[in-house]
């Protein structure tokens, strides 16, 4: 095809995109179309270009592979990439999410009547934040072998101390006028603390859960990259990109997206069920 | 109970710092009882096995000292560390300070093209109706996707055009940078309300006037917060970037030669210089945010 016909059908194609998404952008944000059309759009004219343009220019598959391409690795290699989901995403990242989080919320809860325990964890825990803890990888790998036991430990270490704090704040959330009307009732600490104060702590505990749903993938993934069996969705990627095969790995982070946005969607929609009551999801 | 913050303010340094001392004395005591008790078997084993009657003086000294342990005694990695940094020339490949460096600026570059990508996007949307409700909503989908999951692909194509070493891992370490600067930015732009809007309106002030002057600085306070977690997922990211390429240098490389070689204390040491260099450029972050707002409460 001739290069000066493909630029001039890609300058319309552009023009005509620009507009498209401008008009969708522009209908009413209160109705779910309205929401929803303009990302949707923009996405399938992205789509589009990356097909039209590596096709076009012969791009080579090594550096972006078509997303036709990427679909069809996606089909072909389905069953392996099933067996790398359940691996990587069902048993490292959610095994060690629910035991990260739950020390997290138990220790939370439990040093919640200590304040020297308080001072004494907080400022660890905040250092917590700024230290590369996916590094404990290699250790964990030589501690526990190279199943999945060894990246939920990476998980478990990652996402304690994200929980640990939030707990804590949601803890302290339940205001004055409160705590004096459940005294006024007579109740004691632990019927306080299960219809106070841990429903007023829980958009802190579900803000915890999705940063730490993200964070649980990662270490998940990269724990992988230092050792594993022959199946996970870390290993597909590192092992089918040092063999240049571009259209799975990019199958495989598909995947990893996929699985990253299905967990966090799943706990917000939990997150909504749950605080109803809460200002912040009654207004929406 | 008060809140925490209102207590820690009439706190004297010592009533602050003693109960981190505490949990942190404790820590090391229970590291060393579990070196102990993980190190045991193999010194058992190889040690004490033709020595009957050995108590627990003899097997203690011998668990906090061994070439390969399971899990190595605090003071051995402090002195590994030490070792390494002094017992050798700054740019030799044994110093630790060597491989910090090199991770070092793949992280500050990453991080300055990661915040000045994530700063004109967020300007953009700000400006811009069409980007703010086509593009926006992928920049936020995209946070809860495993963005490092990518960093094998960015080596392999990098490599593929011909590039190496420092470039791939400061790319990738942009792309961790770039998300949440991009989100806390935008809505930090947004910040100022209808009051002060209509003040600057009431000034004259132009469009570029109202975006220095008012933008900007009400933007601030939720930029700090996004710059500390950007650079310190910009050092995981540069630390993963030197994972699959076999790099050379590198705090991630010397982690996998470490695991390659079950040479237990050298990844130990080289975790804690990781987090070293992770508190030291979140501790920069943390000191620009106090310099450039001052006057607002954490």
């Amino acid at each position: 095809m001739n290069t000066t016909v493909v630029i001039a059908a890609l300058l319309l194609m552009l023009v005509v995109a620009v507009f498209s998404v401008r008009w969708t952008a522009a209908l009413n944000p209160q109705s779910l179309i309205g929401r929803v059309a303009a990302p949707l759009l923009f996405g399938a004219w992205v789509l589009l270009f990356w097909e039209v343009i590596t096709q076009a220019f012969d791009v080579p598959r090594v550096i972006l592979p078509a997303p036709s391409l990427i679909g069809s690795a996606l089909w072909k290699g389905a069953s392996l990439l099933q067996d790398d989901v359940v691996q990587t995403v069902l048993k490292s990242a959610l095994a060690g999410l629910v035991i990260g989080c739950g020390f997290g919320f138990a220790m939370g809860v439990l040093i919640d009547r200590s304040p020297f325990l308080q001072r004494g964890l907080l400022p660890l825990a905040a250092l917590a934040s700024s230290v590369p803890l996916v590094g404990i990888a290699p250790i964990m790998v030589m501690w526990f072998g190279f199943d999945w036991q060894s990246k939920a430990a990476v998980v478990v270490l990652m996402t304690f101390f994200p929980m640990l704090v939030n707990t804590l704040a949601g803890l302290k959330e339940a205001g004055h006028m409160e705590r004096d009307l459940m005294r006024s009732y007579g109740a004691g600490y632990w019927r306080t603390l299960f219809s106070l104060r841990l429903p007023v702590a829980l958009p802190f505990v579900f803000n915890a859960l999705k940063i730490n749903s993200t964070l649980a993938l990662i270490g998940a993934i990269v724990a992988e990259f230092f050792g594993s069996p022959t199946v996970g969705l870390g290993f597909r990627i590192s092992t089918e990109a040092a063999r240049m095969n571009m259209g799975l790995v990019w199958a495989a982070i598909f995947v990893a997206a996929l699985a990253g946005s299905l967990l966090y969607g799943v706990l917000g929609w939990m997150e909504r069920r749950v605080t109803f009551w809460h200002p912040s999801i009654r207004r929406g | 109970m008060p809140k925490g913050t209102l207590a820690n303010a009439s706190l004297t340094p010592w009533q602050r710092s003693s109960p981190v001392l505490v949990v942190l004395a404790a820590i090391t005591l229970i590291w060393y009882a579990a070196a102990v008790w993980l190190n045991a078997p193999q010194i058992i084993e190889r040690v004490l096995a033709d020595k009957p009657g050995w108590t627990l003086f003899d097997l203690a000294p011998l668990t906090w000292n061994m070439e390969r342990p399971v899990l190595p005694a605090p003071h051995q990695i402090a002195l590994d560390l030490w070792n390494s940094i002094t017992g050798w020339p700054i740019d030799s490949p044994r110093n630790l300070l060597f491989h910090a460096y090199v991770t070092s600026t793949a992280t500050l570059l990453g991080f300055v093209m990661g915040t000045l990508l994530g700063a004109v996007l967020a300007v953009l949307i700000v400006h811009s109706r069409t980007l703010d409700r086509s593009l926006f909503p992928w920049i936020i989908a995209s946070q809860t996707i495993p963005v490092l999951a990518i960093a094998p692909i960015v080596i392999v194509i990098l490599g593929s055009m011909g590039m190496s070493g420092l470039v791939p891992k400061a790319i990738i370490s942009m792309y961790l940078c770039f998300f949440p600067v991009a989100v806390a930015l935008v809505k930090g732009l947004r910040s100022p309300g209808v009051l002060e809007m209509e003040l600057m309106h009431t000034y004259a002030a132009s469009p570029s006037n109202t975006f220095w002057m008012l933008r900007v600085p009400a933007s601030l306070p939720y930029l700090f917060p996004s710059l500390r977690v950007g650079i310190a997922a910009g050092l995981v990211g540069a630390i993963v970037g030197e994972l699959p390429t076999g790099a050379q240098a590198g705090l991630g490389a010397r982690l996998l030669t470490g695991s390659y070689y079950g040479n237990t204390i050298q990844i130990w040491s080289a975790l804690v210089m990781a987090s070293l260099l992770g508190l030291l450029l979140t501790g920069c972050v943390a000191w620009a945010e106090k310099t450039f707002t001052p006057g607002v409460k954490k």
